[in-house]
């Protein structure tokens, strides 16, 4: 394959969203007005921070020093043998410093914070307590004041998350209403803003919310993609080529659209996201806003319009997935939009898949994977068969298991 | 009359009587459907002029911990938007004239259908509507088809809007503005914000529209302070927190004379 110069896109994918943070019918700014001139500063914040070589060059330093990156990509050589087909690699974003890509956006925006903005706390929401851990690790190296509100159900589950950001020295606080999950999380998160707005940051953690962060969060986590690509040319540790599938979990879509955004301009590589079919779409409990339509209809969510799993009075559904991490209402408007141009596509991985995905990965890779990742995972035992040995795929894994091993042992008992 | 000219009709009166109007919000469907009913004719009946028909919503961003409770009380019985709307229009029917401000979300709003909401909206007596996740700027096919119904479009202003932004924000408002007093969410609080006659005065320089200040006003003392310096007084948590409970219907109307007398004092 041909990889550069880059074909002619059909679109310039890089130009969106447009100025009032719209990706055609989706995204924009739903919020209350006392939110609105915050948004404001943070996008003018934000587009100053983009072309600021200072400011640039001191995450990417933080990115190297602290994070740990590049994260690298490794030849899945027995998994490849294993399908019989493609070629395997897998993005090691399990290797970034507190164990996911979560760590990419919440560096960035701390970091953007501290050196751009008057505000000296922070607050973020977290479902399965990567970003959470995240938010804390960034709050804790520059010393900012962080309070994350998580719900109970995500508590029990991701105990140990909980354990670290109290390290950390952060402050999580329960949420007890509604599905007591990501969604209602986010609900708290957005009241404490609303509420302490003039001193406060919310580090929203996916490719989620208001105008600019779907914006924003797709270019503090775009660092995947862009590293991705020169790994793949290389013809030492990668295969010297792009690759023609690259696959990724979509829970707000934060780590999928990090990696697909500098392969959009790339026409001839496949795009997938795999989202959250829980026990199945038929019976409703899932968070596979895209697979089923009886559920996933265009609404507004949390400060966007997108895709939402609602009834039909509007009320937004409870979802299901055996990863805190997924188990969310609604996806990023970049995605829909995305999916609308036909430039990339979403499938789903139920429950059973994914903990399939962790046994594949640990046994065949040594790499234990995040119950969110066990879900790319998962489609590549549908995706490879359909591939030849001349081609090449390239998983993102998004995070590491050791957060889920609770989860994991619950449901896989005696090995 | 349209529901914009019944709305200010009500800021003209009052205007003229030289006082402000007392404008409860009540949480549709909360503590029960019949109980809804009684406490918004009860109000009616102690001075309450303008009412805020609260449409339960799954994801009150905007809403502290009373009118989260309520309005998931009332959707776990089972309310809908089809159930609001027919409560208003019983109200109308049983000889109700006070204006009616539906109060929602938008996802409820978009998802019963936009042209379909004004005009069953319009049918059942609603005359504006208030959205407090809808800026101005994502409003646009809602606001085309309230102005061809003759529903008001209130938006709402907080104290940390700017300059730039409350002549943007009023420019869009048809009925009255509606002020929220704190930077914060909605919930009854022991004193009145210090910086609110600022905060209205700010406004005041832009407008001519009535104002209406809204959260965090919970006792006769704290409205009679808010009547002073704007013409409307919202309270919501108080009445929600007074409906709660045994003998809830008796304390509404107590708090309702309370608030009334309140307002009506001021000036
Ligand atoms: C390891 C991991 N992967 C994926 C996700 C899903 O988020 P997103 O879709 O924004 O990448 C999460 C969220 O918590 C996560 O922890």
């Amino acid at each position: 394959m041909a990889v550069s110069p880059a074909p002619q896109p059909k679109l310039n994918y890089a130009a969106w969203p447009d100025e009032a943070g719209h990706f055609g019918p989706y995204g924009g700014k739903f919020v209350p007005e006392t939110l609105m001139p915050a948004l404001d500063e943070l996008e003018e914040v934000y587009l100053k921070a983009k072309s600021d070589k200072e400011f640039q060059a001191e995450l990417s330093f933080l990115l190297r020093t602290f994070v740990g990156r590049p994260t690298p990509i490794t030849y899945a050589r027995r998994l490849t043998e294993h399908f019989g087909g493609p070629r395997i690699y897998i993005k090691r974003e399990d290797l970034a410093h507190t164990g996911a890509h979560k760590i990419n956006n919440a560096l960035g925006q701390a970091l953007l914070m501290k050196r751009k903005m008057a505000k000296t706390r922070i607050v973020a929401e977290t479902g399965a307590g990567q970003h959470g851990v995240a938010t804390a690790t960034a709050a804790a190296m520059l010393g900012i004041e962080c309070v994350v509100y998580m719900g109970t159900v995500d508590m029990a589950r991701q105990e140990p998350n909980v354990y670290r950001m109290r390290l950390l020295g952060t402050e999580v606080r329960g949420v007890e209403s509604g599905s007591k999950t990501l969604k209602d999380a986010i609900n708290d998160a957005i009241r404490d803003w609303v509420t302490n707005v003039r001193t406060t940051h919310y580090l929203l953690g996916s490719a989620l919310g208001p105008h600019p962060y779907p914006a924003m969060v797709r270019d503090f986590q775009s660092v995947i993609g862009r590293e991705a690509i020169r790994q793949m040319l290389d013809p030492v540790d990668g295969p010297g080529r792009l690759p023609d599938a690259i696959v990724a979990c979509v829970g707000g879509g934060s780590n999928a659209i990090g990696i697909f955004h500098p392969f959009l301009e790339y026409e001839s590589v496949r795009l997938i996201g795999v989202e959250a079919g829980g026990r199945g779409i038929e019976g409703g409990e899932h968070a596979a806003r895209f697979a089923d339509p009886k559920l996933g209809r265009l609404g507004v969510l949390q400060g966007t319009k997108s895709y939402v799993m609602q009834d039909a009075d509007g009320q937004i559904a409870l979802t299901h997935s055996i990863s805190a991490g997924l188990d969310y209402a609604s996806v990023g408007p970049e995605h829909a939009w995305l999916r609308d141009q036909g430039r990339t596509e979403y499938t789903y991985a139920t429950d059973e898949a994914a903990l399939e995905g962790v046994k594949l990965l640990s046994r065949m890779e040594g790499i234990i994977p995040a119950l969110e990742s066990a879900h790319a995972i998962a489609h590549l035992v549908e995706l490879a068969p359909q591939m030849g040995k001349d081609e090449v795929i390239l998983v993102n894994l998004s995070g590491r298991g050791d957060k889920d091993l609770g989860t994991i042992m619950k449901e896989l008992g005696n090995l | 009359m349209t529901g914009v000219e019944r709305i200010q009709a009500v800021f003209a009166r009052a205007r003229a009587e030289q006082r402000a109007v007392f404008m409860p919000y009540q949480a549709m469907g909360y503590p029960d459907r019949a109980a809804t009913l009684e406490i918004i004719r009860t109000l009616g009946d102690t001075g309450a002029e303008l009412f805020e028909i609260g449409i339960p919503h799954s994801d009150p961003l905007a809403d502290g911990p009373t009118i989260q409770t309520a309005t998931y009380t009332a959707l776990t019985q089972g309310t809908t938007v089809a159930d609001c709307l027919a409560m208003t229009r019983e109200l109308r029917a049983a000889g109700m004239t006070q204006p009616f401000c539906a109060m929602t979300y938008y996802n409820p709003l978009f998802a019963y259908g936009v042209q379909r909401f004004v005009a069953d909206a319009v049918a059942s007596g609603i005359d504006g509507l208030i959205v407090p996740d809808l800026p101005p700027e994502e409003s646009e096919e809602l606001e085309a088809a309230c102005r061809a119904a003759g529903l008001a479009t209130i938006y709402l202003l907080a104290p940390t809007s700017t300059e730039a932004r409350i002549r943007f924000v009023a420019g869009h408002c048809t009925g009255f503005i509606y002020l929220v007093s704190v930077t914060g969410i909605t919930g009854a609080r022991t004193e009145l914000p210090p910086d609110l006659a600022a905060f209205i005065a700010r406004v005041r320089k832009h407008t001519d529209l009535p104002l209406a200040v809204g959260f965090g006003i919970g006792d006769g003392a704290q409205a009679a302070a808010v009547a002073q310096i704007a013409e409307g007084v919202i309270v919501g948590s108080a009445l929600v927190k007074a409906a709660t409970g045994e003998g809830g219907l008796a304390r509404v109307a107590a708090l309702g004379a309370e608030l009334a007398a309140g307002v009506k004092r001021a000036r």
